[in-house]
């Protein structure tokens, strides 16, 4: 090879972006909040089948410890200041992920007491449609997730005060 | 049949007047009483004839269909004689309260706070009475047949092709 390579293997050379990025996605921590039948799935998602540790992602019992907050069921307009509360106690960057047709949209409860979307309330990352969505399907959405941390820029430099944080658009 | 039950004989011994109609089907003794009398005959059914557990308190909105909109139904059930009793009173839309159960029954309690926060009904010398399922700051008794079913600040639903 015609390049010097004076340190040897010991040095890589990358983007702050990509590395910061690289080891946030690695290392989801959802908060432990189960609403409905839908928090049955995340478990087995979690379990040892399905496995959610291999992807760094391990369900933390505190939100001041946890970026990601799974809305895995029914969202009652009871409950909902309780969702907000957790969300507001989770410290930045941190992302939601709508599990479920209930959380996207209300689902079968089209009445007085049911939030129709979590989005209504907390922005939402990635949706996942099902009633209840498989693992499989709960696994592609955190996959999906894990895609939308890849493409942001300026993330680490924000929150040291240099610039602002961007967040393309989903394609 | 129900004019043969034990409890519903000793009522019309000494309520008659305030008995409004005694029915049974397939086994189950509905009493249907005023609403004046109502905790002198709870009171009696428990003191004198044994029904010593309250098993559920509700009540129906029968709005457009009868003269009283609502209906109060006390599910009581006696152990130690293995019966059961259904007692009925009417409430009208315009006098909406009724003396509270608990001073029979403490069970009462929370049934009552139920009723009162989905239909609206107000029980007189109730101990706690605030709302027990949806939250204090509701607006509304969503089990009243007049509630829109998708809550007041929302457009209804007309069918899934609308």
């Amino acid at each position: 090879m015609g390049v010097d390579n004076p340190l040897g293997d010991n040095v890589i050379t990358t983007s702050l972006d990509l590395l910061v990025n690289w080891s946030r996605k690695s290392s989801i921590w959802p908060m432990t909040f189960g609403l409905a039948c839908c928090a049955i799935e995340m478990m087995a998602a979690g379990a040892a089948h399905n496995d959610l540790d291999r992807f760094g992602i391990i369900f933390r019992a505190s939100p001041r410890q946890s970026d990601c907050i799974i809305i895995a069921g029914t969202v009652t307009k009871k409950m909902l200041p309780v969702i907000q509360t957790v969300y507001e106690q989770m410290p930045e960057p941190k992302w939601v992920i709508a599990m479920g047709a209930c959380a996207c949209s209300g689902g079968i409860f089209d009445t007085y007491s049911v939030v129709q979307g979590i989005d209504q309330a907390l922005p939402v990352d990635v949706y996942i449609p099902g009633c209840p969505p498989r693992p499989e399907a709960l696994l592609f959405g955190l996959m999906k997730l894990q895609d939308k941390i890849m493409t942001e820029r300026n993330s680490f430099g924000s929150s040291i005060g240099l610039g602002e944080r961007y967040i393309p658009e989903a394609a | 049949m129900a004019e043969n039950n034990r409890a519903v004989l000793k009522l019309k011994e000494k309520f008659a007047a305030s008995i409004i109609d005694v029915a049974e089907f397939r086994g189950e003794v509905t009493v249907t009483v005023a609403k004046d009398a109502i905790i002198e005959i709870l009171s009696f059914l428990k003191q004198s004839l044994q029904f010593n557990q309250l098993t559920d308190l509700t009540a129906v909105d029968y709005l457009g269909k009868k003269e009283d909109r609502f209906m109060m139904v006390y599910q009581l059930l006696s152990i130690p004689n293995k019966d059961r009793l259904r007692i009925k009173t009417p409430v009208s839309e315009a006098a909406c309260s009724i003396p509270t159960a608990t001073q029979v029954w403490l069970t009462a309690n929370w049934l009552e706070r139920e009723v009162y926060d989905l239909f609206g009904i107000t029980f007189d010398k109730h101990p706690d009475l605030r709302r027990i399922l949806l939250s204090e700051d509701w607006v509304g008794h969503p089990l009243r047949k007049d509630y829109p079913l998708q809550g007041p600040d929302r457009e209804p639903y007309k069918g899934r092709l609308s």
